[in-house]
């Protein structure tokens, strides 16, 4: 009897400790590839320029958005302006849809989309600057790069 | 002058939680129990010191007195009352103050409400509360003082509240956000209390469950709130983004969530202790950390404050002091703590030990993608990556969706061991009716016929039979079967709130992902927009003057078979004072489905962007979070705990050992 019971005991216990690694490997398995596919990573105009960037998977690209660069179509809600990292490098940028309320000429935004091959940067998502106290570090560093306060 | 006092009022707190953390522990060391009981009257110093120097500085907002800094950028003159007060917590310094006002809140709660503890296990946990709160006072004095002046040239008027915290939603949702946040030092406390003891005993576990669900039920509310706000005032229709400050939030509940069931293992059959002890650490570290990535600015986010270093320094010495700490105590004094009772695969507590290993497994997944891209950044020599919503979805949905199909099944179980046959003869008929029943709504009421949301829905459907089934099971022996359905513990009447919550919030999630329809539109005076089943007609713009700010409102009829349902006036606001743009959306809300209009920017002429949604069931989400919520406080309210309260309490009453 005692005996019998050891063993279901020492089964209940292997089972377990099989299913905690399996299931352990697998969400750790899962997550990496998702992950890996997931990872936006973030170019400035000028390493976009220079053809650092990646032409068609997913990044970010960030600047401030030059006066008077914006153009809208009369026909849609497609927008274009051009960023730069005050460097001399200048990026197009494309997005159809309704920019954000903080967005504005001669400040910082951060664009999620595509580069495509002829250098347009095609975006999804465009995010401004949150308020007057904020920018997105990546944003802040490069300003700091060039000397400034990058506002 | 009152701000001063504000000032010194937080000083003479901080000397009072020094004294809080300090003596009692002494008088445990010593076994003085005179320094023990002075932790009664401890707790109850700083918490009226600290709710002077809120007071003070809520005085410094309503009498507009620009000289302090801290009012100056964040209010203004033609501010709204009601915003000038929620104003005192819209921004870093003043938050962080609220926050050591609820700490101190809830440490003045245990020594109310604890007059059944041991005297000496009372000073413990008076005693770590007291220590947190040095180190959130400090904080305060050291980095982030709001009653700093700006003399002797100040502003004239103010900056103003950012458009987008003038709101209710940002009156409530903080306080309600930091109740939760930090009412998990409680639990934490109990656990340090109990380690350094030694006595790990379930007795900790019926102290914790009452304290750690209220904590949780407010950081359910805060959450919950936190979403609705960001559907109609910031996200354009969104309410969950997966961005780094959500996720702050959302890790302590997970862990949270956690400990409350695994709190329940442990108080009814002594098993897990020292696994729940764990936990309790961690649901208080992650609000710590949670803290750490609002408010260090090393991750980018729209609801991240200022940018500042040194604040981002201090919180980490902080936390490596608390977590490290408390596990090197946990890694010392938990050794050699065995279970009392044994329990088969099949069993219950094998349920509740999957929700724990499920939720832990979810929060590691939701904390690496958080946190991957400062570890990037580390390791790659300064690149910068972001990590996207698809990240989190992939890796979270399945987790949870487990999660639900054991929460199906848990009814069915029953402590020690169930027979497996029981699990399939029970829960056969509820499964297969609740696939027929969606699948039918579905071919039936849907616009389209999604084959994933099938399974999903029926999930919830599977959950809410199965605690109806339950319900009534406890009942079908008892003579008066309709007087005993409302005769059962609040506690479990808190479970069946809680568990229908997710089934109510898993249908609105699922249905409002699958079916929303949206569309961004350029339209002049006069366009009509046909979106599922309704069409909008822009009717033009007029100019509107609100208390601090201009608008343009647009006038957008909604008709559905030519009948007119409703007309919607969405804003865009421009507020003065900080030259601030801000989208106020118009939307007409109801049970089966939302129909959202906001205002993009002028694009030529006299025509507008507009973004125009259709959202059906998205209401369920927040109905959900609602229920979860009240499932805690229900709990709370169990007699099992008063009764053991009141018991202790009168035995004490007669010893005459009166705090």
């Amino acid at each position: 009897m005692k005996f019998g019971k050891m063993k279901s005991q020492r089964r209940n216990r292997l089972f377990l400790i099989l299913f905690v690694v399996l299931s352990a490997g697998a969400a750790v398995g899962l997550t990496m590839k998702a992950l890996n596919e997931n990872i936006n990573l973030f170019y400035s105009p000028q390493q976009i320029v220079d053809g650092d960037a990646p032409v068609g998977p997913l990044i970010r690209a960030g600047g401030m958005v030059i006066v008077g660069s914006i153009w809208r179509s009369s026909e849609d809600l497609t927008v274009r302006f051009v960023i730069s990292d005050l460097d001399s490098a200048e990026v197009t940028v494309e997005y159809v849809g309704i920019l954000p309320d903080l967005f504005r000429e001669g400040q910082g935004v951060i664009a999620r989309g595509v580069l495509n091959s002829n250098g347009l940067f095609v975006a999804e998502e465009v995010l401004a600057k949150h308020d007057e106290n904020y920018m997105p570090p990546e944003l802040a560093d490069m300003g700091k790069g060039e000397g400034g306060s990058g506002k | 002058m009152i701000a001063e006092l504000g000032h010194f009022s937080l000083i003479l707190a901080l000397g009072l939680s020094i004294c809080l953390a300090v003596l009692p522990a002494l008088g445990v060391y010593k076994g003085q129990s005179s320094l023990m009981q002075l932790s009664g009257s401890l707790a109850a110093g700083l918490f009226v010191f600290i709710l002077f120097s809120f007071v003070c500085l809520v005085d410094a907002f309503l009498s507009d007195d620009f000289s302090v800094s801290y009012v100056a950028r964040n209010s203004n003159s033609a501010l709204p009352i009601q915003y000038k007060i929620s104003a005192v917590w819209g921004a870093h310094e003043g938050s962080f103050l609220l926050w050591s006002l609820i700490m101190a809140t809830w440490t003045l709660a245990v020594s109310i409400f604890s007059s059944g503890l041991t005297l000496d296990m009372r000073a413990r946990v008076l005693s770590v509360l007291g220590f947190l709160s040095v180190g959130f006072i400090l904080f305060i004095l050291l980095t982030s003082n709001p009653f700093d002046r700006s003399l002797p040239v100040f502003p004239v008027d103010g900056a103003d509240l950012n458009p987008l915290l003038q709101d209710f939603g940002l009156i409530v949702h903080p306080p309600m956000l930091y109740m939760g946040y930090v009412g998990f030092a409680v639990p934490f406390a109990f656990a340090i209390a109990t380690l350094t003891s030694g006595r790990l005993d379930a007795a900790w576990a019926r102290w914790s469950r009452p304290w750690t669900n209220l904590a949780w039920a407010f950081l359910t509310l805060g959450i919950t709130l936190g979403s609705w706000w960001a559907y109609y005032e910031l996200g354009w229709g969104g309410w969950w983004f997966w961005d780094a400050v959500e996720n702050a939030s959302f890790m302590p509940w997970l862990v949270g969530t956690a400990l409350i069931h695994s709190l329940a293992a442990t108080e009814k059959r002594g098993v897990f202790k020292s696994w729940t002890v764990l936990l309790a650490i961690f649901a208080f570290s992650f609000s710590l950390l949670g803290a750490f990535i609002v408010r260090s600015g090393v991750l980018t986010s729209v609801h991240a404050f200022a940018v500042d270093p040194e604040r981002g320094m201090y919180i980490l010495a902080f936390l490596v002091v608390v977590i490290g700490g408390s596990l090197l105590l946990y890694a010392v004094k938990a050794t050699g703590i065995k279970s009392d009772a044994g329990f088969d695969w099949t069993s219950r507590e094998t349920m509740l030990l999957t929700n724990n290993m499920l939720l832990i497994v979810a929060t590691a997944a939701v904390l690496l993608g958080t946190i991957y891209p400062i570890l990037y950044e580390a390791l790659s020599d300064g690149k910068k990556i972001s990590v996207g919503p698809p990240y989190f979805n992939t890796i979270f949905v399945p987790i949870v969706l487990v999660l639900f199909i054991a929460m199906a099944l848990s009814p069915s179980s029953r402590w020690r061991k169930t027979p497996t046959v029981k699990y399939v003869a029970e829960q056969a008929l509820p499964l297969l009716g609740s696939m027929l029943f969606v699948a039918l709504c579905l071919y039936f009421f849907a616009a389209s016929f999604e084959w994933i949301v099938v399974p999903i829905v029926s999930i919830s459907a599977w959950i809410f039979v199965n605690l109806v089934r339950d319900l009534f099971a406890k009942v079908r022996n008892k003579k008066n079967k309709f007087v005993s359905l409302f005769r059962q513990p609040l506690s479990y009447y808190g479970m069946l709130f809680g568990h229908v919550g997710i089934a109510v919030a898993l249908t609105g999630v699922c249905l409002t992902v699958y079916y929303s329809e949206e569309k961004d539109v350029r339209m002049m005076p006069g366009d009509v927009i046909h979106l599922a089943g309704y069409d909008f007609e822009f009717r033009g713009i007029k100019k509107v003057k609100g208390p601090n700010y201009l608008a343009d409102q647009a006038e957008v009829v909604v008709k559905r078979g030519g009948a007119i349902i409703i007309t919607l006036h969405p804003e865009k606001r421009f507020y003065q004072a900080a030259g601030n743009m801000m989208t106020e959306a118009d939307m007409d809300a109801g049970i089966f489905r939302d129909l959202y209009v906001a205002l993009g920017e002028p694009v030529g002429d006299t025509a507008w962007a507009v973004r125009i949604q259709y959202k059906p069931f998205v209401r369920w989400v927040w109905f959900g979070g609602l229920f979860i919520a009240i499932g805690g406080f229900v709990t709370v309210l169990d007699r099992r705990y008063r009764m053991a309260k009141q018991k202790v309490a009168e035995s004490i009453g007669n010893s005459g050992v009166a705090v």
